[in-house]
């Protein structure tokens, strides 16, 4: 199995030197405009959040696969995982704040050891919506994960999963050799318990990320070309497929980089610019908390190093008054963001 | 100038063609999206039928431009081998169908 870039000592484990590279170059010598100017003509700089929606938490960076694309440099070499005390900062926070959905992330969210507890308390609490990013295969891992399809419907856990294309090739050439299959295995065990079914409440949605260095196609065709294929051939069933953009950064930066598709990645990117995804792209209703407890306007910037800029930088300090008053911190991976419908956790966002 | 008589970057300077007559370039590029909307076909079955012309007129930009926008699309490599199938069938039957052009001369003029 592949080594995560931070294993390897890749130069762009480090988030600075990613930044010089995306600060560098290109945008530099004006050939592309930079985000900070292109949103500057729209009135959207500085770029300012509304009222908060989702606490995005990344309980740590461990995961069971290395995918080719992943911006977190995730894998089983990370060992940078959420504390029991941490969680709990993040349950005080989650009972003041007015955010109506948690959203956990990873790496695999479920192998931090404190997962099931983490959940059950914000269950208790009554977080409107729980998300679990799950990558389907930890369901197969390993006997101790197979009852995790009986224990997101305990919890009516709301899963989202990855899943690359409905074709095997192209699955395994991203996420690694045998995920499609265990994949597939995992949504039709989530479809057993009711997931994914047509008038259900258990949610399962997919994430739809292109594997290359091309740009998600429309998020409604897509949906319609995966539920298709997906029923056809494996009569598996889901509700809603989200489309999102590969940012420009570690892993996938890396790829771009090694692959000579950087430059030609950037000006597919800058030319499908679209200003009226600017308004609702997800660190507008989002802080995103990392594995430490710092705290960062979304997944991405937590993995360039990049906290918010406001007096509070901690989940031990949270004060979403003081949070609200920020000035986002961007740069040019943000363009990821405003491509085509725009991109978000939760998909296009226009 | 370029060496070469074709070079990748000048794909993306394709817009530019309006700078030198803008109304006609305009209503180009206008019409030239419209076509390419999801309509009685699919903006994916369009674009099949694009990557396999652009193969037939053997243009490399189109061909660059109709990769990637399959990849996009979510179009499969065996769908897109498919389509430069299809449309070197027609190709090389359309050069085949005039051996009977061919046929009848050879006829004609024999005894
Ligand atoms: S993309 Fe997701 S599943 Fe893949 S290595 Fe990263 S965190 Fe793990
Ligand atoms: S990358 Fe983060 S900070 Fe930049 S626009 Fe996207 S969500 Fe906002």
């Amino acid at each position: 199995m592949k080594e995560s870039l931070h294993k390897r000592n890749n130069q762009l484990a480090n988030g600075k030197r990613q930044l010089e590279i995306l600060n560098n170059g290109i945008f530099a010598s004006g050939e592309l405009p930079k985000f900070a100017d292109k949103i500057a003509e729209i009135g959207h700089f500085p770029l300012r959040p509304k009222s908060l929606e989702v606490l995005q938490i990344n309980v740590g960076y461990m995961c069971n696969q290395v995918c080719a694309h992943c911006h977190v440099d995730a894998g089983p070499d990370r060992k940078e995982i959420m504390t029991k005390e941490t969680m709990q900062q993040c349950l005080d926070v989650i009972k003041k704040t007015g955010a109506h959905t948690l959203d956990l992330t990873g790496g695999a969210p479920e192998m931090n050891p404190n997962f099931r507890w983490f959940v059950e308390k914000a269950s208790r609490l009554g977080v409107k919506d729980i998300i679990v990013r799950s990558n389907l295969t930890i369901i197969r891992a390993n006997k101790k994960y197979y009852d995790l399809p009986d224990f997101f419907k305990e919890y009516n856990v709301h899963v989202v999963s990855s899943m690359p294309h409905w074709t095997r090739g192209k699955t395994d050439k991203q996420r690694g050799e045998g995920v499609f299959a265990k994949s597939i295995k995992a949504l039709e065990e989530l479809n057993e318990r009711g997931y994914g079914l047509p008038d259900s409440g258990l949610k399962l949605d997919l994430v739809y990320n292109p594997s290359g260095a091309f740009l998600p196609g429309d998020q409604s065709a897509m949906e319609k070309d995966f539920k298709k294929a997906l029923f056809e051939d494996f009569g598996i069933q889901f509700h809603d497929l989200f489309a999102i953009t590969n940012l420009p950064i570690s892993r996938f930066l890396d790829y771009l980089i090694v692959s000579e598709n950087y430059e030609d990645y950037m000006y597919a990117l800058v030319e499908a610019y679209n200003p009226a995804a600017v308004a609702n792209v997800m660190c507008t209703n989002t802080i995103s908390v990392g594995w430490d407890g710092w705290l960062y306007d979304c997944d991405f910037n937590q993995m360039l190093g990049l906290k918010v800029a406001s007096k509070v930088t901690h989940i031990s300090k949270y004060n979403e008054k003081l949070l609200n008053d920020r000035n986002i911190v961007i740069s040019q991976h943000c363009y990821g963001c405003t491509a085509g419908a725009g991109s978000s956790c939760q998909g296009t966002v226009t | 100038m370029s060496k070469s008589y074709y070079d990748p970057a000048d794909l993306k300077k394709f817009g530019k063609i309006t700078e030198w007559s803008e109304e006609i370039g305009n209503k180009f590029f206008e019409y030239y999206g419209k076509v390419f909307e999801e309509g009685a076909l699919s903006a994916r079955e369009k674009s099949l039928i694009a990557l396999a012309v652009s193969h037939v007129v053997k243009c490399p930009y189109c061909i660059d431009a109709y990769t990637k926008d399959g990849l996009q699309k979510g179009i499969t490599k065996e769908e897109m081998m498919e389509a430069v199938h299809a449309g070197a069938a027609i190709e090389s039957g359309a050069t085949l169908v005039h051996g009977v052009q061919m046929m009848n001369k050879y006829d004609k003029l024999s005894m």
